[in-house]
């Protein structure tokens, strides 16, 4: 093996990517099975003059994420379940804030405290969801230990150049996985950075509407001394009641997202140009659904594979296109959980193709066996 | 930081933001004092306001870094001092204060409270204790006094309080201290103390709310409340160490206790610079 392939897990792909992509704090707690994200950070970060701390508690985590963040640092924390939940009251202000940060969510069987150490996928919505009032956020959901390490080099670079804060939705399958990643395969690039401030301090506006739709953000010390509300706030950065105003600074962030959704969605495809049945599926369970795509394929059935790898914003456009191109009539959702990305996947087709869910919440991952079963079934 | 005292003269101008006056607090609260003494303190030490990070909490305690010309960070309820965390390990070269209140420090944010005092990281914080959540319109605190009137205790406070300087003492503060507003000189001088420690340091500064507390437990007008608190507590210096049982230890004032132990933010850069250099793998 040469010096740029590793055996990783997907936790420990999740930390290296990010310190490739420049991020050099790290503030967790711990939680299986997310914790070996947070003992590689504690490893790995201080070799590269990076800090790492374990805080109090998953608050205090987030919390300290975004206070790093907010000095020009660029952070990550991670977490699973519990965590993730406690986590939504400061992610909210890092959403509306605009606050780049990236949270790894290691998503286990829930609801409460769950089953710990078996996999869900149970967060779909929470991630979307989560934290009150309309916001904006990214979520990613690799479906590999290589693609755990590719996506949050993308989660990092995202969030900085979007202010923006990201989520790596990992299950616990993909998140203790253990695969070959070639490092390499990531070409090196400058490093991507947030859009500082600059110009007079004055005329300075924190939360300026630019063309991007992206406010520069001030470096604390570079004399622009900006403030910074959980309030909602004018484009001056302090407070403000005044409808036409907070109205445009919600949707701003909306529409922030809106307008750069090319270089946010991403999906994989296999099979799809001819398929007569469509599966759609994040994570272990389009791993499971990319094999019974494979099967089926050797017994004859036309079937194929849409693969979200960006799961909100989600790449409706692509889903609708590919749907309408290759006239199937019926879309498999295999997930683990009680249907959330099949609503997603109903809302986006409106009626332009059947929806059939595959679910699945015993704490086992969903089978290529089991995936193509329905898929006969549903064809039936 | 070098604690050498500024001798050019105090403008409290050049620290508060001129466009976001007039501020909201309601006549006779004491959280305009506890501002004043905190940038007047500011001055004394020299400290350029462009270094300066005010990271607040939620609450009419809150508000207040909006009033000041720096970096300033109005967070989340109770969570001011995990931002300040992750702001003063990021970014060593910032002066971080924390303004927090009774509610935001030692209800919803006392586990964090405690922590900071245990990590020991170089952050001030002044929590200004007005006993009541004012911003909500009036409810009981964990320092509300027993006996009193509040929204949520109508019949009176039958809970017993904080004390906010024992508890961050015993949690491991480097620095630790109490004023009343109405002695802003001593308060000015505290803070500057505090902020010059090189360590986690906390004040608990005792302010009033006027227009609900006082008017529910009929304490009169601002300066009645003020010279009631004044007189009711006892300097540090002069108290009797041996025989203050520990129920009147909240009465006292001035600087209830000094931990001189490693600034936890260089003991980590120490660690990881030795990490660096030394390879220890």
């Amino acid at each position: 093996m040469t010096a740029t392939r590793r055996n990783l897990e997907g936790n420990e792909a999740c930390a290296l990517g990010a310190i490739r992509a420049g991020c050099r704090f790290f503030a967790g707690y711990p939680i299986t099975p997310s914790s070996e994200v947070a003992e590689v950070m504690a490893r790995e970060l201080p070799k590269v003059g990076g800090t790492f701390i374990q805080m109090e508690d998953e608050i205090a985590s987030m919390g300290a994420v975004i206070g790093a963040s907010m000095g020009g640092v660029k952070a990550m924390t991670a977490t699973s379940g519990p965590g993730f939940s406690l986590k939504q009251e400061n992610l909210g202000y890092a959403c509306g804030s605009e606050i780049p940060c990236v949270v790894v969510n290691v998503m286990r069987g829930g609801p409460s405290t769950g089953m710990p150490t078996r996999p869900a996928q149970g967060d779909i919505m929470q991630t979307r969801w989560g934290t009150h009032g309309d916001h904006a956020i990214i979520v990613l959901a690799p479906a590999s230990v290589s693609e755990a390490y590719s996506e949050t080099i993308r989660a990092v670079e995202l969030s900085e150049t979007l202010r923006v804060p990201v989520v790596v939705l990992l299950d616990e399958v993909i998140g203790h996985l253990t695969e070959t990643v070639d490092l390499a395969a990531v070409p090196e690039a400058p490093e991507v950075w947030r859009k500082f401030a600059q110009g007079p301090a004055d005329a300075f506006e924190p939360y300026a509407v630019t063309e991007d739709l992206v406010p520069p953000m001030a470096y604390p010390g570079d004399g622009y001394r900006a403030h910074c509300t959980g309030l909602t706030h004018a484009p001056g950065g302090f407070p403000t009641q005044v409808p036409a105003v907070a109205a445009a600074a919600v949707q701003r962030t909306t529409d922030k997202l809106t307008l750069h959704r090319d270089r946010i969605e991403s999906w994989r495809v296999q099979d799809v140009d001819d398929a007569d049945l469509l599966i759609c599926a994040i994570g272990i369970s389009a791993r499971a659904a990319r094999q019974a795509v494979r099967d089926l394929r050797a017994e004859g059935v036309k079937v194929g594979l849409f693969r979200p790898v960006t799961l909100w914003p989600f790449p409706e456009d692509a889903l609708r296109a590919l749907v309408a191109k290759s006239g199937t009539q019926t879309v498999l959702v295999p997930e683990m959980n009680q249907g959330q990305l099949a609503l997603e996947v109903e809302r986006v087709l409106a009626g332009q193709a059947r929806v059939q869910g595959l679910f699945k919440i015993d704490g086992q991952a969903i089978t290529p066996d089991e995936i193509a079963e329905a898929a006969k079934e549903a064809l039936a | 930081m070098k604690d050498t005292a500024d001798k050019t003269a105090f403008d409290v101008n050049h620290w508060l933001r001129q466009d976001q006056m007039p501020h909201f607090l309601c006549p006779g609260c004491g959280h305009g004092i506890a501002l004043r003494a905190l940038v007047w303190a500011l001055h004394d030490l020299g400290i350029d306001k462009d270094k300066l990070a005010v990271v607040s909490g939620i609450g009419c305690s809150g508000r207040l870094s909006a009033y000041i010309d720096a970096n300033t960070f109005h967070t989340t309820h109770g969570r001011p001092l995990t931002y300040a965390t992750g702001l003063k390990l990021a970014r060593p070269d910032l002066h971080v204060v924390v303004i927090s209140g009774d509610g935001d420090a030692l209800a919803i944010g006392g586990n964090h409270l405690i922590h900071a005092c245990r990590r020991n990281l170089d952050i001030t914080c002044l929590m200004l204790n007005n006993e009541i959540y004012g911003m909500t319109g009036g409810q009981v605190s964990p320092t509300t006094s027993e006996g009193r009137y509040t929204s949520t205790t109508p019949a009176g406070n039958t809970e017993p309080n904080f004390d906010a300087c024992a508890l961050a003492t015993a949690a491991g503060a480097g620095f630790v201290g109490r004023e009343v507003t109405m002695q802003v000189l001593a308060l000015r001088d505290l803070i500057r103390q505090a902020v010059a420690h090189q360590g986690f340091s906390f004040v608990e500064v005792l302010s009033d709310c006027t227009e609900i507390y006082g008017r529910k437990n009929d304490l009169g007008a601002s300066p009645e409340m003020m010279l009631a608190k004044k007189s009711a507590m006892r300097p540090f210096a002069y108290r009797n160490t041996v025989d203050v049982p520990f129920r009147a230890n909240h009465l006292k004032t001035g600087v209830i206790a000094r931990n001189e132990r490693p600034e936890y933010g260089a003991a980590y850069r120490a660690m990881t610079a030795a990490l660096r250099d030394g390879g220890a793998e």
